[in-house]
């Protein structure tokens, strides 16, 4: 009886962290960012909202333009 | 291939483009599957301003490399500028889209218009025919004799 009842928690646990991060991953994927590749194969990613702002809003008028 | 039908092409191997311009730096439209020409040329003056600006956080963070390609994700759809040579082209797509192959679509996209047009087969001249070989029947020799 114990020993199930320790099964059951773990997998409770189990299915809570996998549940957050798959919650998260989503969230993060949803999250309005620009990223920025170069020739030398670097990347460079902007998510802050103060120095993504001026490209978002470009982009944002961009699709507006296109329809 | 001309711009208009590499655009063509475009949307007909990338179902997640939903718009795209094909443009020069300094203004010059290429290409567009906008009709609108006034629109086109006002989507590729903010693709270039766009361009601008992610340049300079690349200069302010460190080396000089050039440009080659970026996203925009919004909650309403993403925006795509890629460059190859002197051309650039700017797409709109619905929301997550499959960043990896639009990025593909959109380069191929550009090389399809850097490409020269493959020329005419060379029309084969018709074989010469060659002369009826006589036949020349060896008379065997009379067994009997």
């Amino acid at each position: 009886m114990r020993s199930r009842n320790l099964l059951t928690g773990v997998l409770l646990g189990a299915g809570s962290v996998a549940g957050t991060l798959v919650f998260r991953r989503r969230l993060a994927r949803r999250q309005e960012r620009v990223d920025v590749y170069f020739g030398d194969g670097s990347m460079v990613s902007l998510a802050k909202p103060g120095e993504a702002e001026p490209l978002l809003r470009r982009a944002r008028q961009i699709l507006d333009l296109a329809g | 291939m001309d711009a208009a039908a590499a655009l063509e092409r475009l949307r007909e191997i990338s179902s997640q483009v939903r718009a795209a311009v094909i443009f020069e730096r300094g203004g010059k439209i290429i290409g567009s599957t906008l009709g609108d020409e006034e629109r086109a040329k006002s989507v590729a003056a903010e693709a270039e301003a766009l361009l601008d600006d992610a340049e300079k956080r690349r200069s302010a963070a460190d080396g000089d490399a050039e440009f080659a390609q970026l996203e925009v994700a919004l909650r309403d759809g993403s925006v795509f500028v890629v460059r190859d040579g002197k051309r650039l082209i700017v797409a709109t797509t619905a929301p997550e889209p499959t960043v990896g192959l639009v990025f593909y679509d959109l380069k191929s996209t550009l090389r399809e218009l850097e490409a020269k047009p493959k020329p005419a087969p060379r029309k084969r001249a018709p074989a010469k025919r060659k002369a009826p070989a006589r036949a020349t029947r060896a008379k065997k020799p009379d067994a009997k004799s």
